[in-house]
């Protein structure tokens, strides 16, 4: 199994994600996480997707979502061509004795305490999952109370935007 | 622009529904469609065909549209109504065919609150339709009808739902015709890349071992005159899939009938002993291929369609040609023509001989039964014999549809109609219902089981009432036929729920129950009576006609490919196991 990044440029139109994620679950391809957002043209959306396939199932996955009619555009973002970023949110207990400990570590990853209480603090940290996953393991032995995670996010680096091309395609046909 | 009419919704609806062409809807009005109903009443344009149950008027629509090449119309209320077309919807995506679906919802404002008959219906068919629309606002009513014509026919064709609220039925609208289409995600390729084209032809002439493997994209692309030039041309054994059947004259030398399952050992066997497949708008379905990791295992193939999800879905293809099979397969004429003119073209004699061989040795055929009872496969090929060429033959699911795809001699395209992906019982009467409207001045045949037949014989009511003066074959042997069949061979005849009663109490009595429809109904009981009882029916014009074939119920459809195993180990009838000399 192997991981990858697909940036689906959509119609911002009712139900696209249900067709998205419909499409995944009868084809029996997982999804690691998925993020769904607004893009710089209100008629555009743009779906993030980890996708984890095997061999070459991934040309299957690219071509399948291609069929849905909503779908404009669809990219894989390699690591090394792109900024990719999920947003962690973790409630640490932290008390007068260990709250000295946990707030070097969100230094550390040059993360950020959005919350405090007297028994716990709120952290929140931006980055690539493996930076998430590291400071998680410095947090364990404080005692995690809950966290949330969002779907990874990924901009392909460089001056050339995807979009650009999807909306050069909805003009024509307008 | 055209000029804006202000409307209702359903005038709307009505007036695009003229306007994109659809000649005859079949569907059934209730709540939620009334108010499309009023209009439809008045329209000179467009027939409604009222039928007896929704998925009746589903595969009505698919009969239509696959012999006429057209978009077939079905129209339902919302909740039950719509549910009950997601049979033929479904079955429509798996066989690609076009049709359009229109459903009435229940008013906007009561969506999602459980309101009587509401159904999610476009969440329903999200996995079975090429696309879906739910209507949000009544001006949108002309562009949305468009758009689902267009989505049904063009491309990989599908069915295509269309879901209006009551409300926006009833809402003040404009119309006017021909809206814009909005599709910046639909851009089929049709044409194919030069280089693949090339790189085909290379290997089309130099294959020693070559098979044309033809499926129902080649009918779906109106390139049957081209396949012909193509065949001719290279002079390459060819087979037709269940789908494709029609789509080259069985007649014709180079034809070595339909591969799979049930194939002829010479199609199935050319196919695993070939050195070039040569695929063309066909998926490497499970039911041709067998166990898909021993199929034609020496085989480079050549995979064109005009879905690219296809190809290099089931086999890898060494040359992917994405495009419609029309422009396919004319540019690879003229590719071909240029490597011969090279000089560049294999000695097929060989590798003819060999196939020449094993069509020999292995035709298909069937005994006829020792215990007196009349054989299914002698009605169904008399049938096809008196009936001809020219008829339009529509089956259902089941030993009957693979008897009917076998031993009736096809040579014209669309001609033949079944529900091939999805194995939908209960298809042939209301597709041949469908058939006949789309094509009144052809004989059109529904070849059906006594299995299949129970399950939408309503219809008959319908073609008697509305003079769809369609023929039904049904092929009684009492029994769930294909089922009893894998009984036998593959649980120690143990035959659990498969005897329908139709022979042992004659419940129903078929005859009788013709009659009722408004059709005559005939019987034949012995084989001395097969071909009077035909051209008693065939003299019938001016009335459906059903004949009650009482046949035998140990008939097996032969050859056979048992699932999960080995075209290799392909049986040409019980006991009798092919021996290739190795190639």
């Amino acid at each position: 199994m192997s991981i990858h990044t697909l940036s689906v440029l959509v119609e911002n139109k009712p139900g696209v994600l249900a067709r998205v994620s419909g499409l995944f679950s009868r084809r029996g391809f997982n999804i690691e996480s998925l993020a769904v957002g607004p893009t710089e043209h209100p008629e555009i959306s743009r779906i993030t997707i980890l996708v984890s396939v095997e061999g070459n199932a991934l040309e299957q996955v690219t071509k399948q979502l291609n069929k849905l009619i909503n779908v404009l555009k669809i990219v894989e973002l390699e690591p090394d061509n792109s900024v990719q970023r999920e947003l962690l949110l973790v409630k640490v207990r932290a008390d007068e004795s260990t709250r000295r400990g946990v707030v070097e570590t969100v230094e550390l990853f040059k993360a950020k305490v959005v919350d405090v209480s007297p028994e716990a603090i709120t952290i929140e940290v931006v980055g690539p999952p493996a930076k998430l996953e590291a400071m998680l393991k410095m947090l364990e032995p404080y005692g995690i109370r809950e966290m949330v995670q969002s779907g990874m996010v990924a901009l392909g680096r460089g001056p050339r935007s995807m979009t650009q091309a999807a909306l050069r395609s909805v003009e024509r046909t307008a | 622009m055209a000029e804006q009419e202000s409307v209702n919704g359903a005038q709307s609806l009505v007036r695009s529904l003229e306007e994109v062409g659809a000649e005859v809807v079949f569907g059934i009005p209730g709540g939620a469609i009334l108010p499309a109903y009023d209009p439809l009443y008045d329209s000179t344009r467009v027939r409604h065909i009222l039928v007896r149950h929704e998925q009746g008027a589903g595969h009505a629509a698919e009969g239509y549209a696959q012999a006429t090449g057209r978009v077939g119309v079905c129209m339902a209320t919302s909740g039950p109504g719509a549910t009950n077309l997601v049979t033929p919807i479904a079955d429509a995506y798996m066989d690609s065919v076009p049709i359009v679906a229109i459903t009435g919802q229940v008013p906007y404002p009561a969506i999602g609150t459980d309101a009587f008959q509401e159904a999610d219906i476009s969440g329903i068919t999200l996995p079975i339709t090429k696309h879906n629309f739910l209507v949000q606002h009544a001006d949108q009513i002309p562009q949305t009808i468009a758009e689902a014509f267009h989505l049904a026919l063009t491309g990989r064709p599908g069915p295509v739902l269309v879901d209006i609220p009551k409300d926006i039925l009833q809402a003040r609208a404009s119309f006017s015709w021909p809206p814009t289409l909005d599709l910046p995600g639909y851009r089929p390729v049709l044409k194919p890349h030069g280089k693949q084209i090339r790189e085909a032809a290379k290997l089309i002439s130099a294959a020693q071992r070559p098979v044309l493997y033809v499926g129902g994209g080649v009918l779906k692309a109106h390139a049957t005159s081209e396949l012909a030039q193509l065949a001719e041309l290279t002079g390459i054994p060819l087979v037709t899939t269940l789908m494709a059947r029609g789509a080259f004259p069985d007649s014709h030398p180079q034809h070595l009938g339909m591969p799979g399952m049930h194939g002829t050992v010479a199609a199935v066997t050319a196919l695993q002993k070939a050195d070039l497949l040569i695929a063309l708008g066909t998926r490497f379905d499970d039911r041709v291929t067998g166990r898909l990791d021993s199929f034609a295992p020496n085989a480079t193939v050549i995979h064109a369609d005009i879905d690219p999800a296809e190809i290099g879905k089931n086999r890898l293809a060494e040359v992917p040609i994405v495009g419609d099979a029309r422009e396919v397969i004319t540019e690879l004429i003229v590719a071909v023509q240029t490597e011969y003119a090279a000089g560049n073209r294999a000695d097929l004699t060989g590798w003819w001989r060999q196939v020449d061989g094993w069509r020999q040795t292995y035709p298909l055929g069937f005994e006829q039964p020792t215990d007196g009872t009349v054989s299914p496969q002698q009605v169904i090929t008399r049938l096809g014999q008196i009936a001809g060429p020219d008829a339009i033959y529509a089956a259902g699911v089941g030993q009957h549809q693979m008897w009917a795809a076998q031993f009736i001699s096809y040579e014209n395209p669309y001609t033949w109609l079944n529900s091939g992906g999805a194995g939908t019982m209960g298809y042939a009467v209301p597709a041949a219902m469908g058939a006949k409207v789309g094509c009144p001045d052809k004989l059109v045949w529904a070849i059906d089981g006594d299995g299949c037949f129970q399950m939408t014989n309503q219809e008959l009511a319908t073609c008697a009432i509305e003079n769809i003066p369609i023929k039904v074959a049904v092929i009684n042997n009492g029994n769930l036929g294909m089922v009893r069949q894998w009984q036998t061979l593959f649980y120690e005849e143990r035959y659990s729920q498969t005897e329908l009663g139709t022979h042992k109490h004659r419940i129903p009595d078929f005859v009788k129950l013709a009659d009722a429809l408004g059709c005559v109904g005939l019987r034949c009981e012995s084989a001395e009576d097969i071909d009077a009882t035909i051209e008693k029916a065939m003299a019938i014009n001016d009335q459906p006609v059903v004949v009650d074939f009482i046949v035998g119920k140990d008939a097996m459809v032969w050859p056979m490919v048992a699932a999960g195993t080995s075209n290799d180990d392909i049986i040409a009838a019980r006991g009798i196991r092919p021996v290739f000399e190795g190639v």
